[in-house]
C-alpha cells in the first residue's frame, strides 16, 4: 500500500527523523494561513502517489504569501501527469507547505526488500535527486549498498558503511547514524517493503535531514498494523479497483474490451495474454482466488461490467478448491440479477466439471461454452471485432 | 521415480482442524497420500476423522514418524509454523498459505539454513507425484502417473492447466510442485531443475514462470550450463502494466525489471522450447519430449 509523503513523514517525525517544519493543506486559505505561520519562503508540493511530481508542475517555490496563494491555487484541483500517472493525471486534493531549506549537499536513500538474496538493502548514493536506476547506469561507484541480514539486523558497521559511503559531514556523524538507525527501525516496525529518501539533504550547519518521503506498505502485514490502515486513500484508487479489494476480488483494470474473470492469479494473467494474442484487448485483472463463493462471483460480474468498454467476456476457471458447479450456479444467478447485455464465453475445467455443465445448460441462458482455452480466446475475439 | 514425495512420505498437517485443513487433508487421504498426524495447539489428543492430532509438531514426530509437513495456519501465525517443523527435524515441509508479511519470510529464508529442512512455498499449490502422494490442494484427478515430465511452476491455478493438457496429451507427470507466487519462496526453480536432472525417470521438465523478480532469468542460466534433459518454459504476464501487483505478492514489474519479453528472452537464450501460445502447450511437449 502506497502512502503520501506527508503521511511517510508523520511517521518520520515520530521516529525523530529531521523534516522540514511544515502542514497539510486541502484549500488555498489553509495553504496561506500554513506558510504564513512558517515563514516564507515556502514549498508548495502536491500530495499525490505517483512519482515524478516536480517535473509535473506538481512543486513549487513561494517567497511570500501573494506567490503561495498563486501556487496552491495553481495545484490543488488540478489534474497532475507525471511521468507515473499515466496520461489522465491524479486529482490532487492536498498539498504539503513546507519552509524552505539551504541545502549543502544532496543524497539518495533507500531500504528496500531485495528478493534474490532474501535480505534487506541499503542503498545511499551522493547522486541526489537522481533516479536510483539511472544513477546505477551512469555513475555506479556514486552508490553504497549495504545488504543486513534479517536474523541479525541493524549493525554498528551497517551504519558506518552507509555515513564513510556517503561522506557525511564528520563534526555530525552521530546525527547521521542515529537517523540511518531510526529510519531502519521505523522500516522494520512497521513492515515497509520500500523507504525511500531522495533528496536526503546535508543541511547548512551539516545535519541530516529528509526533504522527501516515499512509503510503500506490505499489504500482507497491515493486520499488524491497524493504525497505518488509516492511511489509505481510496481516492487515489480506480473507484472499481477500490470496490473489488472491499470484496476480496483481485481486479486491476486496464484499456482493452474484453472483460475476464479466472481463479488464480498466474492463470488469470495467462489468460488475459491469450486475450491478446488472439487479436483483441484484455479490459482487467480479475482473479476471484481459490476459495471464491458464489456472492463474490456475482460481484466479479457487477464489477466487470461497470466498465464500459467491455464489450465481451471470458470466464475461465480451472476448478480445484473453487468447484465448477458453484461457479456455474454463480454465473447462473449473477447473470439473471445483474442483466448481462454483452455476449459471454465460459470455459470450465477440474473439479466437478460435469455438474457445472450441467447447470448451464439446464440455464436457459445464452451462453457460449468453450472447451478448451484457445477455443475459448478465438471466441471470444470474435465477438468484439 | 519422482523428486521430493513418494511413498515413504508420512505426512503430518499443521492447522488440520481448520476449514481448508480438513478439507484438503481429506482430499489427500483419499488419493492415497499417508497422512499420519495433525497439529492444533491446544487439540492433542483428539482425532481428525482416523488420524491423531497432537499440541506440537514435536510430539507429532516422536509419535508418528512423520517426515513431511503441510502447512494449513493462518497468515500471521504461519512463520512461526514453519520455524516449528524446522526445529522439530521435519525433513520436507509444504507452506500453502497466502498472505505471509515479507519480512517474516525473510527470516524463515534465512533460518533455513541453519536446519536440514526443504520449504516449499509458502503460497503455493503443494507437490504431487501422481498416484503416490498429494500434498497441497491442486485436483488429483487432472495427473496423469507414470512420468516422464516434471513441472515447477510459480502459479497454482495456471499449473493444472498446463498439466491438464500434458494428460491430454498421454504425457505423464513424475512430480509437479509449485514453488509459490510471492517474493521469498522456499524452494527455488533451480532446486527443482537440478533435482528433476538426477531423477532418472524424468525425461523432460516443464517450467512456468511469470512477471516479476529474476529466477526465472537465473533458473535460465542454470539450465543452459547444467540441465541435459529437454525443458519447456511458459510465461506469464506478457500483457501485464507495469508498476501493478498481478495477484500474486511477487507477481510485479518493478523499474523495467522482471518483464515477461525479458524472461522470455533468457530462457530462449539458454537453449529453453519457450511455448508463447498457452492453448498449444500439450501439444507443443508433445513436439520437444
Amino acid at each position: 500500500m502506497k502512502i503520501h509523503e506527508f503521511q511517510a513523514k508523520e511517521l518520520f517525525a515520530r521516529y525523530s527523523v529531521p523534516i522540514p517544519d511544515g502542514g497539510v493543506a486541502q484549500n488555498v486559505d489553509k495553504s496561506v494561513e500554513i506558510g504564513c505561520g512558517l515563514g516564507f519562503p515556502v514549498a508548495v508540493k502536491a500530495q499525490i502517489h505517483a512519482g515524478g511530481r516536480g517535473k509535473g508542475g506538481g512543486v513549487k517555490l513561494a517567497a511570500d504569501s501573494n506567490e503561495l496563494k498563486a501556487c496552491a491555487e495553481q495545484i490543488l484541483g488540478i489534474k497532475l501527469v507525471t511521468p507515473q500517472t499515466g496520461p489522465e493525471g491524479q486529482t490532487v486534493s492536498k498539498v504539503l507547505i513546507e519552509k524552505a531549506v539551504s541545502i549543502r549537499q544532496e543524497f539518495y536513500f533507500s531500504i528496500l526488500l531485495d528478493r534474490d538474496t532474501a535480505s534487506l538493502v541499503i542503498l545511499a548514493s551522493t547522486a541526489g535527486g537522481m533516479d536510483i536506476e539511472e544513477t546505477a547506469t551512469e555513475s555506479p561507484d556514486k552508490i553504497t549498498r549495504v545488504s543486513v541480514n534479517p536474523l541479525i539486523g541493524l549493525q554498528p558497521h551497517h551504519l558506518r558503511q552507509v555515513a564513510f559511503g556517503l561522506g557525511v559531514p564528520r563534526e555530525n556523524m552521530k546525527a547521521w547514524l542515529a537517523c540511518i538507525a531510526s529510519l531502519y527501525r521505523l522500516f522494520i516496525e512497521n513492515d515497509c517493503s520500500l523507504l525511500e529518501i531522495n533528496p536526503l539533504i546535508v543541511t547548512e550547519n551539516g545535519s541530516p535531514l529528509a526533504l522527501d518521503a516515499k512509503i510503500i506498505l506490505d499489504d500482507s502485514a497491515l493486520f499488524r498494523h491497524p493504525d497505518l490502515k488509516e492511511y489509505r486513500d481510496a481516492s487515489e484508487e480506480d473507484p472499481l479497483e477500490a470496490e473489488a479489494r472491499r470484496h476480496n476480488l483481485n481486479y486491476i483494470r486496464l484499456s482493452g474490451n474484453v472483460g475476464n474473470m479466472v481463479n488464480g492469479a498466474g492463470l488469470a494473467m495467462a489468460t488475459m495474454d491469450i486475450i491478446k494474442r488472439a487479436g483483441a484487448e484484455p479490459a482487467n485483472f480479475l482473479d476471484v482466488g481459490g476459495g471464491a463463493t458464489r456472492e463474490m462471483v456475482e460481484k466479479g460480474f457487477q464489477i466487470i461490467l461497470s466498465d464500459s468498454q467491455v464489450k465481451g467476456i471470458l470466464i475461465n476457471i480451472f476448478g480445484g478448491i473453487l468447484r465448477c458447479d458453484v461457479l456455474a450456479s454463480g454465473i447462473v444467478k449473477a447473470v439473471k440479477n445483474v442483466g448481462v447485455k454483452v455476449p459471454l464465453v465460459i470455459r470450465m475445467e477440474g473439479t466437478n466439471v460435469e455438474q457445472g455443465r450441467r447447470i448451464l445448460a439446464d440455464s436457459g441462458l445464452e451462453l457460449l461454452t468453450a472447451d478448451t482455452l484457445a477455443d475459448a480466446a478465438s471466441k471470444v475475439a470474435e465477438m468484439v471485432r | 521415480m519422482s523428486i521430493f514425495v513418494n511413498n515413504a512420505t508420512r505426512l503430518l498437517v499443521q492447522g488440520i482442524t481448520g476449514r481448508e485443513g480438513q478439507f484438503h487433508t481429506r482430499q489427500c487421504i483419499e488419493y492415497g497420500t499417508n497422512v499420519v498426524a495433525g497439529v492444533t495447539p491446544g487439540k492433542g489428543g483428539e482425532r481428525m476423522d482416523d488420524v491423531p492430532v497432537y499440541n506440537t509438531v514435536r510430539e507429532a514426530v516422536s509419535q508418528t514418524g512423520a517426515n513431511t509437513s503441510m502447512i494449513f495456519v493462518p497468515p500471521p501465525f504461519a512463520a512461526d509454523a514453519i520455524c516449528e517443523a524446522i526445529d522439530a527435524g521435519v525433513g520436507l515441509i509444504v507452506c500453502i498459505t497466502e498472505g505471509i508479511p515479507a519480512l517474516d519470510m525473510l527470516k524463515v529464508k534465512h533460518y533455513l539454513c541453519l536446519g536440514s529442512s526443504r520449504l516449499i512455498g509458502p503460497n503455493c499449490p503443494g507437490i504431487i507425484t501422481p498416484g503416490i502422494c498429494k500434498i497441497g490442494i491442486m485436483p488429483g484427478p487432472i495427473h496423469l502417473a507414470g512420468g516422464p515430465v516434471g513441472v515447477v511452476s510459480r502459479s497454482g491455478t495456471l499449473t493444472y492447466e498446463v498439466v491438464h493438457q500434458l494428460s491430454r496429451q498421454g504425457l505423464g507427470q513424475t512430480t509437479c510442485l509449485g514453488i509459490g507466487g510471492d517474493p521469498v519462496v522456499g524452494t527455488d526453480f533451480i532446486d527443482c531443475l537440478a533435482s528433476f536432472e538426477n531423477d532418472e525417470s524424468t525425461r523432460g521438465i516443464v517450467m512456468v514462470g511469470e512477471i516479476g523478480g529474476s529466477a526465472e532469468e537465473e533458473a535460465a542460466l542454470y539450465v543452459k550450463e547444467n540441465v541435459t534433459k529437454p525443458v519447456v518454459g511458459f510465461i506469464a504476464g506478457l500483457t501485464a502494466p507495469p508498476g501493478r501487483r498481478m495477484g500474486h505478492a511477487g507477481a510485479i514489474v518493478s523499474g523495467g525489471s522482471g518483464t515477461a519479453a525479458a524472461k522470455i528472452e533468457a530462457m530462449k537464450n539458454a537453449g529453453i522450447h519457450v511455448c508463447e501460445d498457452l492453448g498449444k502447450l500439450g501439444e507443443f511437449c508433445k513436439g520437444v519430449f
